[in-house]
Formats: C-alpha cells, sequence, structure tokens
C-alpha cells in the first residue's frame, strides 16, 4: 500500500536555526531519509516552504477567488510530505516515528487511493 | 430407515459445539487467507447454513473444524471471483490463492488467533471499539451480548464493530505480529485492552448477560498460551486472578463493598491466588519488569496477612510511577502513605492532583479517607459527601455512606 505521511509542526516549537538540537534534527531526517531510501520504500518527499508564501484559491459562483495565506489558519502547519510503499500501516508507522518533527509536531499517516484496476 | 429427528439435533448440537469453541480459531485461519474481516465472517456464516444440510445428510464429519474451514474458504473465494466481475477492487485480495480447496488436514491448521488479537487491539483503531471487535471476533460474542454490558443499544456497537472492520482494511493494518522492535508497545496495548474488558465486567455486578470476567480471563490465557513465557502476560493474568479470587468477598451482604483489608478471607478463592502467585513468580524470573508485574504484585501485597504490606506497596508504586507517570497512580501511592503514617504529605500530594482529577470520583473518596484519618472530621464530612454525589455505583455509595455516618455519630 501507498501512504502519504504529512507533516505538521508548530513553527514555535521548532529547533531554531543554529543550535545544537537544529543540527541533530538535521541529520535525524537526513538518517530517516537514508533508510526510506535503503529499504526500496520512499517514493516521494519534499519539504514545503512556509505558510506565508502560500496563497489559497476558491471558485465562487464561477468567480476565482484568491487569498492571501493558508486555507486555514491553526498552531501546527503542513511542513512537508513523504510518499511511501509499504505492506502495512505498521509499517508506515516504522517510518513516520524515523521522522525528527514526531518529537515536537504530528506526523499524519493515511493510505492514498488506489486507482489501479482490477487484477 | 434411520429417524431423521435425531440426526437433525445432533447435527445442530455439534455444529454449535464447533462454533462455541473454535469460532475464533475458524475466523482467524480465514481472514489470514481470504485479507478481509468481513468476508472471512460472511463465508463462514455460510459454511454454517450448508453444514448444517451436509451433515444431516452424510452424517457429521471426522472434523468438523476442518470442514468448516475448507468449505468457508471455498465461499469465500467463490464471493472474491464474483465481486472481481461485478465490483472492480480486488486489489486487496490479490495475494489469495485463488484456487479450491480440496481437503484440510486439521493437524495442519495453524493457530492465528494471536495474529487476530493483535489486529482486534491495534492502537489504531478507538479503544471502545478494540473491546468491541475482540469480544466478537476472538471470544465470539454477539453484538447483543456486547451491547448488555456496555448499556448500549445493539446497532451503537453492530455499527461500531462493521466500522472497526472497515478502517482495518482501509488503514492497512496488518494481520501479522508486530515485529520485535514494537513488541512491547503493541502488547501493552493488547493488555490493557483485556485488562478493559476485565474492568468492565468486574463493575458489572448483577446482571444476566455474559461474563465479560470470565472473557478477559480468557483472552489472556490463551495470549500466555499461544505466547509463552512472556512476563508482561503473566502478570497481567496474575493481577485478573488476584483480582477475580475476590469477586465474592468484594460486597458484604448489605451489598457495600469492602475494602481488601476488610475482606473474609475464608470468602477468597484459594485456587485462583495460587494460580496469580506461581504466574507472578514465574514472570518474575525472568528479570524484566512490566507495568502488569508491578500491579500484580501490588494486588498480592495488598492482600497480605494479617495486614497490607504498605510498605513494599509504596516501594512498588515507585517503581509503577516509572513506567506509568500518571495521576491516577500518584493517587494511589499517596494513599498508601497515609497508611504509612505519612498523612500530611499524602493530603498534600492529593491536593496537587485535583485540577487532574476533578472527573474521578476515586479522587474524592482518597481524600475523605485522608481526612478522616487526620481528625479533620469536619471536611472529611464534606469530602464524603462530595464522593456519593459522584459515586456511580450502589456498592460504593453504600460503604462511602457508611464511613459517613461512623463520621457523623463519632462525635
Amino acid at each position: 500500500m501507498k501512504y502519504m505521511l504529512l507533516i505538521y509542526n508548530n513553527p514555535s516549537e521548532e529547533p531554531k536555526y543554529g543550535t545544537p538540537e537544529f543540527d541533530s534534527m538535521m541529520s535525524d531526517f537526513f538518517a530517516a531519509n537514508e533508510k526510506m531510501k535503503e529499504d526500496g520504500v520512499l517514493v516521494d518527499g519534499e519539504g514545503l516552504q512556509g505558510i506565508e508564501t502560500a496563497t489559497s484559491l476558491r471558485v465562487k459562483s464561477g468567480k476565482v477567488e484568491t487569498m492571501d495565506g493558508p486555507f486555514a489558519e491553526t498552531r501546527e502547519h503542513l511542513g512537508g510530505y513523504y510518499v511511501l510503499e509499504v505492506p502495512d500501516l505498521d509499517a508506515a508507522l516504522k517510518y513516520a516515528a524515523l521522522i525528527p518533527s514526531a518529537k515536537f509536531g504530528t506526523i499524519e499517516v493515511r493510505p492514498l487511493m488506489d486507482y489501479s484496476p482490477a487484477a | 430407515m434411520e429417524n431423521t429427528t435425531p440426526q437433525t439435533i445432533a447435527v445442530g448440537k455439534a455444529l454449535d459445539e464447533v462454533i462455541r469453541n473454535d469460532r475464533g480459531r475458524l475466523l482467524a485461519g480465514l481472514i489470514s487467507r481470504l485479507g478481509d474481516f468481513q468476508l472471512a465472517e460472511d463465508a463462514l456464516q455460510e459454511a454454517s447454513i450448508s453444514a448444517l444440510g451436509h451433515w444431516g445428510r452424510t452424517g457429521i464429519p471426522n472434523s468438523p473444524m476442518a470442514w468448516l474451514m475448507r468449505v468457508a474458504l471455498n465461499k469465500g473465494i467463490d464471493r472474491i471471483r464474483a465481486s472481481s466481475r461485478e465490483d472492480i477492487k480486488a486489489e486487496n485480495l490479490s495475494h489469495v490463492a485463488m484456487k479450491y480447496v480440496e481437503d484440510i488436514d486439521p493437524e495442519e491448521i495453524p493457530d492465528e488467533r494471536l495474529r487476530l488479537i493483535f489486529a482486534c487491539c491495534h492502537p489504531a483503531l478507538e479503544e471502545k471499539s478494540r473491546i468491541a471487535l475482540t469480544l466478537r471476533t476472538v471470544c465470539g460474542l454477539t453484538t447483543r451480548e456486547i451491547a448488555a454490558v456496555f448499556i448500549d443499544v445493539d446497532s451503537t456497537i453492530g455499527q461500531r464493530i462493521s466500522r472497526a472492520k472497515t478502517k482495518i482494511k482501509s488503514k492497512g493494518i496488518g494481520f501479522s505480529i508486530p515485529e520485535p522492535e514494537h513488541w512491547d508497545t503493541r502488547l501493552d496495548t493488547v493488555l490493557s485492552t483485556i485488562y478493559l474488558i476485565y474492568t468492565t465486567g468486574y463493575v458489572e455486578q448483577e446482571s444476566e448477560s455474559r461474563d465479560f470476567c470470565e472473557e478477559a480471563l480468557f483472552l489472556v490465557q490463551l495470549l500466555n498460551e499461544l505466547n509463552p513465557g512472556d512476563p508482561e502476560i503473566e502478570g497481567a493474568f496474575a493481577l485478573m486472578l488476584f483480582t477475580q479470587c475476590r469477586k465474592v468477598a468484594r460486597v458484604d451482604s448489605d451489598g457495600a463493598s469492602v475494602p481488601v483489608a476488610e475482606q473474609n478471607r475464608q470468602l477468597w478463592n484459594h485456587l485462583q491466588k495460587e494460580q496469580a502467585n506461581k504466574l507472578l513468580q514465574n514472570a518474575l524470573k525472568r528479570n524484566s519488569p512490566g507495568p502488569f508485574q508491578i500491579k500484580a504484585a501490588l494486588a498480592d501485597c495488598h492482600m497480605a496477612q494479617p495486614t497490607p504490606d504498605w510498605k513494599q506497596m509504596s516501594f512498588l508504586y515507585h517503581s509503577l510511577w516509572k513506567f506509568e507517570p500518571t495521576p491516577v497512580v500518584a493517587l494511589n501511592w499517596a494513599v498508601v502513605l497515609s497508611e504509612l503514617g505519612e498523612e500530611q504529605l499524602a493530603l498534600d500530594k492529593i491536593e496537587t492532583l485535583k485540577g487532574e482529577l476533578a472527573e474521578f470520583q476515586p479522587w474524592y473518596a482518597a481524600r475523605a479517607h485522608v481526612l478522616t484519618r487526620l481528625g479533620r472530621c469536619e471536611e472529611a464530612r464534606a469530602a464524603y459527601a462530595e464522593a456519593i454525589e459522584r459515586s456511580q455505583s450502589l456498592a460504593n455509595t453504600k460503604f462511602l455512606s457508611t464511613k459517613l455516618r461512623q463520621l457523623e455519630s463519632a462525635d
């Protein structure tokens, strides 16, 4: 099954750039990434720029409305994601626990929809 | 000519028996091969119906379980074939060998209930769903029997179970035994679920429905057989037996609950107590302490003669705190400290927990008890009144009311 691991965290609780905590977060991210690649489960993964860069769009009565800012103002922001191909939820959770943001934020694990036709 | 009526009755009885004893095992085997909870249950249901007809004509087979497994498996495969023609989504079932089964050797049916238990008690499911699903699939209780104890509507429990089955499939919860690195936490969820089934049954006193305590004991015993030598399983089993052996003694003839130290020891079930002691001793020998072993040891010390071993209990709460730094553990520890003559310290500790335990009835009862020991009668009376107001069982209310009356007649 394919799972998306959505990384949410509160920017004020993240380690600050230049601190030893920041360095260890970076090396932990790197290690998690390496592990996913080595195990052959990593399909995709990216980090996102901050929510101040976000633009939100809706179409209302045929008219495009754009807004400066994210879809919802929440304390924890979506900061990045991974897509993994693993056998089951337990395996996905195992990799989710390796992501350093789990220590100060939340990793939401969701199966992707499968559109493959019947065998 | 043979008489058909007795034959029909015999078939019905044989089927009942195999379903009662082996339903969990059959289901586990079917789920592991068919990869789907609902499909496995439907297939077993269909196979049971055919069994009535077949066995009536040809006699009861040598191994009714193997017969049911074979027929249910083939019914399940039929359904998969039909659904892959009609409604497209069969991707989860692609791993199933789509070959009909000719013959099954009953000796070769592996017992896959351990995997079934881990799937039903997966932490990605809600607590109440875990309980309901485990009772339904592993113990074979009907939704009505489960609803009776939860004081819930039949259909609500039915929906809860069917949602849980859907979630197992949609979230991709595997039908497998956790890897060693996850074993401890996953086992803890399983044991906590079983223990909750136990305590749900324990507070439910006068009920004609299925006894959840018995079901929980069945489950923990099964777990201990399927995975022998695990100290936490032994600890949980011991804890439940220590509690179970006091079941009759916990309420007096007036229906009021009796604290462990004041119970009539004659009424304890000494066979169960002995079995609990043995299990606990075995667990401790393995030198790998855990919360259930500590709680079992606490129960053992609480039942010590002639009085509870409060000192040892205080040490044990200290160890438990390392595993479970929860306000409830802190509260119980404080009560033990008050028994050791540290009433003021205990009261101070209890007061600091007020915010976290404002909704927890035992907090009020514990505070009342410690205030009484301190001789602060007026405050104790008010505290007992608060505890009575929040009491959820008649036995508890009666016990607390007696305490309150004793305080009132004292002055």
